[in-house]
């Protein structure tokens, strides 16, 4: 099934569709969005560019297997709430920067959490996607 | 060098708890704790009694003497190094055991001898035998352990602490507790089946497979007394209730006879001597059972005898086995000439077994019929028993004591040979500490005995020891009953040839429980997992279902209000919507409409959320529901086209099955709005998202960071659920590609 409508407008709406999700993940904490949903576009921006060019060509445009995008996801999140223990703090309790940060406004280990959703809610829908579309 | 440095480990904790004998004597009580999880109240901590100082000092001073004797024992062996690990692993969680002074430092150290008894006992695990036997003793101690457990619990939970000193002054309020009962059988399943009591006697002949070192430290002073040790700890609290008095001496009393009456029939040298301690395991419950000051007494006593004369025998018993190639009595005799050293620590060692005037067998044995004609009911019957065992223990310590080192030299595999010093001196000192305790009773007792007699009898109890009471009636029936051994010794062919025609043993069961639990597995294994997908489904959401709803009608208080409706035009049109889909769903015999179908409900619901002011959700929602119809797609044009669709009954019966799903499901959200919510909840997280969270959107605040361990465990599953379809579909494309 090729389309030339979609895998023209894919090529724009990919980088745009990417720039959007990392929006959502980081205005998240304030406003509506969050990693796990700007991980889902993250999927369906990779999803709708394989669909245009082909299996090959989506995971080559991907650059790293899904699978290291799952395992490193969850090895951020698990880090996250690993580095309070450095400080002597319970499991998972969130740090704090003392002083703003541009553009995100406080940054904390929340974030670097939901860094880790993203990845792996990203990985894991891209993984399934791609096995299942296959060239068989 | 190397040997030194290893016995350096138990003889140095020997010498220590022996330093610790003069204060423990005057009543002190040592403790130590750590803290492990204060917020369950729970401790790493640990108290050295009267009773726990009496196991400590068997368990260290016998384990250095087993330690030097299998340095010969096993002399070239290439797995010696780590038969000294195991023993000394295990040595270190039997003391964990006997001084914890915390019900769970308890149970993790009584489970971790479990643990060391398995890799003991499978020590020769190339042996078929000895991986069956160390299986067994696993499966038998440890589902003993298993209720243990419960029992532990039940008993922390009743007493609100699981600290032992607070566990041992409330013996009133756990006598008189509603869950006494359970919590009593529970610690005796723990206790009987790692004391081999009746009937779970089998394991511990089955583990004479180990080496005989083993054998000598297991079955003497350490694994098989830790049931007894958990009867003696609990005594106090437990102890006295008449279900108490009548379960153990009732166990006892009929593992006493069992045990003594099958090693008469044995053969083997370890295998008599396996099942006269499985006899001696059975006096000692059934002198707790009776609980009597003078019963207690005579336990105590008892215990440190038995693991002294029992030591020694097992290791002679290898000795034998060593010098001459064989452990079977019909084929020994006379090996006194070769080996003196030998022959005297067991002849020391029998005559205590067997109860002889100057040893410490025999005050124990004095004070075992002192206690049995002084029982608390039908003592008559109580003292046939105990005359019945002790006759046969008699009989069975000539037999392992006796038989094999006097008499004609027999042609045996090896040539009898003298075995070096340290074969034979570890068995001596035992049973030369054994005639020790037979002339100086008085100290040995006000020392050790005393203190662990009152730490079992909940308060001090005078105790005096003497070796000879004069005549009476106690006197009498020693002598009756060495009489009666020695008629029984020289019966023993004939009760020998008669024990081979019977053979039945509750191990019969053992082995038939484990021959059917594949075959149960095996059946519901294919009923549940029977690999069709709709079932699996109904399986899954039935029993959720039934839970939800027994939990709901069970719990129902409160009436249900129902809403007003007052939803707007767009609201009632949404709905419209999503029940059309579901519908259409249904009916349609296509599977591309099927899933179109399922996309209207998904974003009809993805509407409901932003209508009632949750845009996150419906962001969600509505990206989930665009992956899961790609998805889908990709997965419909590989698919071939119906070849039949199901019959209006399995039709009917799924419609049952979802209109109970979702009328459940309709009750239960039903129920929570009728409810007032917990307002303080939803305002604390309202409140807190800005100042603690440093987050206005309060969804993402409560995933990152107020429940965030939720969510980490949610992403693990996630991770996982996609190694799983990913293992699943790899194969198949493989397969596709060679194509």
């Amino acid at each position: 099934m090729h389309s030339l409508i979609l895998a023209t407008a894919i090529r724009l709406l990919l980088p745009l569709m990417l720039l959007f999700s990392l929006f959502l993940l980081l205005r998240g904490h304030n406003e509506p969005g969050g990693g796990f949903v700007g991980g889902l576009v993250v999927a369906a921006a990779f999803a709708l560019y394989t669909l245009a060019h082909g299996e090959k060509e989506g995971r080559r445009m991907l650059r790293v297997a899904p699978l290291q995008l799952v395992a490193t996801g969850l090895l951020i999140a698990l880090t996250s709430g690993l580095l309070p223990l450095l400080a002597g703090l319970p499991f998972l309790t969130a740090l704090w920067s003392a002083v703003p940060a541009p553009v995100i406004g406080h940054a904390g280990t929340p974030l670097l959490f939901d860094l880790g959703v993203y990845l792996l809610v990203a990985g894991m829908s891209l993984l399934i996607i791609f096995t299942l579309m296959e060239e068989n | 060098m190397l040997l030194a440095l290893l016995l350096a480990i138990p003889l140095g904790l020997f010498g220590w708890f022996v330093l610790q004998i003069g204060p423990v004597a005057s009543g002190q009580t040592l403790q130590a704790s750590f803290a492990w999880l204060p917020s369950l109240g729970i401790a790493l901590s640990f108290r050295l009694d009267g009773l726990g100082l009496l196991f400590a000092l068997l368990i260290t001073g016998i384990g250095a003497l087993v330690l030097l004797y299998a340095s010969s024992y096993l002399h070239g062996h290439p797995h010696w190094g780590r038969f000294n690990g195991f023993i000394l692993a295990f040595m270190a969680a039997m003391l964990g055991t006997v001084l914890a002074g915390d019900l769970i430092t308890l149970f993790i150290f009584w489970e971790l001898t479990g643990l060391c008894s398995f890799l003991l006992i499978g020590f020769d695990y190339q042996q078929e035998a000895s991986r069956r036997a160390a299986f067994q003793a696993l499966l038998v101690t440890g589902a003993g352990g298993l209720a243990l457990l419960a029992g532990v619990i039940l008993l922390g939970q009743s007493v609100g602490s699981s600290d032992l000193t607070t566990i041992l002054n409330s013996g009133d309020l756990l006598r008189n507790h509603n869950l006494y009962l359970p919590i009593l059988l529970l610690v005796l399943a723990g206790a009987f089946t790692k004391s081999a009591q009746f009937p779970f006697q089998f394991w511990l002949p089955g583990a004479m497979a180990a080496p005989t070192p083993v054998s000598a430290y297991l079955h003497s002073a350490t694994m098989v007394k830790l049931g007894i040790f958990l009867l003696a700890r609990f005594s106090p609290v437990l102890g006295g209730t008449e279900s108490w008095t009548v379960c153990l001496t009732c166990v006892g009393g009929i593992t006493l006879l069992l045990g003594a009456v099958k090693a008469m029939r044995r053969t083997d040298l370890k295998q008599i001597l396996a099942w006269t301690t499985v006899s001696a395991l059975g006096m000692l419950t059934l002198l707790l059972g009776l609980g009597t000051p003078l019963a207690t007494t005579a336990a105590m006593l008892l215990l440190a005898v038995h693991a002294l004369y029992k030591s020694s025998l097992f290791l002679t018993a290898g000795a034998v086995d060593h010098g001459s190639g064989t452990r079977d009595i019909r084929r020994l005799g006379g090996l006194g000439q070769s080996m003196p050293q030998v022959a005297l620590a067991a002849g020391l060692a029998a005559l205590s077994m067997a109860g002889m005037l100057p040893l410490a067998g025999f005050i124990a044995k004095e004070l075992f019929y002192e206690a049995t004609l002084h029982a608390p009911f039908s003592p008559w019957l109580v003292t046939a028993v105990a005359f019945l065992g002790n006759s046969l223990t008699v009989a069975a310590a000539l037999l392992a004591g006796y038989l094999p080192f006097y008499g004609t030299v027999k042609d045996t595999a090896l040539h009898p040979h003298q075995v070096d010093l340290r074969l034979w001196l570890p068995p001596l000192i035992p049973a030369l500490l054994g005639l020790l305790i037979g002339f100086f009773p008085a100290v040995s007792c006000s020392l050790l005995v005393a203190p662990a007699v009152a730490q079992v009898a909940g308060s001090p109890v005078p105790v005096e020891l003497a070796l000879w009471h004069g005549f009476n009636p106690v006197a009498l029936l020693s002598i009756i009953t060495l009489g009666s051994g020695l008629a029984l010794f020289s019966l023993r062919k004939k009760i020998q040839l008669q024990g081979q025609a019977s053979r039945w043993d509750t191990e019969q069961l053992y082995d038939l429980l484990l021959a059917g639990l594949p075959g149960f597995a095996g059946m519901i294994t294919r009923y549940l997992q029977n690999g069709r997908l709709r079932y699996y489904l109904m399986t899954v959401t039935g029993t959720a279902v039934a839970l939800m709803a027994a939990t709901l009608f069970s719990s129902s208080t409160g009436t249900l209000h129902l809403p007003k409706p007052d939803g707007s035009l767009h609201e009632w049109l949404t709905a419209l919507i999503i029940l059309s889909g579901a519908l259409m769903a249904t009916m349609t015999d296509s599977r591309l409409a099927a899933v179109a179908a399922l996309g209207v409900v998904g974003y009809g619901v993805a509407l409901i959320y932003i209508l009632f002011g949750a845009p996150d959700l419906a962001m969600t929602q509505f990206c989930i529901e665009t992956l899961s119809i790609i998805l889908f797609v990709l997965v419909l044009h590989k698919l071939p086209r119906f070849a039949l669709l199901s019959s209006t009954r399995s039709r009917l019966r799924d419609m049952v099955v979802a209109l109970g799903i979702g009328s459940v499901m309709t009750l239960l959200v039903w129920r929570a709005v009728s409810q007032p919510l917990i307002p303080s909840l939803s305002s604390w997280f309202m409140e807190q998202s800005l100042p603690a969270g440093h987050g206005r959107n309060v969804v993402n605040v409560i995933l990152v960071d107020f429940r965030a361990l939720d969510t980490l465990g949610e992403i693990t599953v996630l991770a996982v659920a996609a190694l799983g379809v990913y293992a699943m579909l790899k194969p198949r494309s493989g397969k596709g590609g060679t194509d």
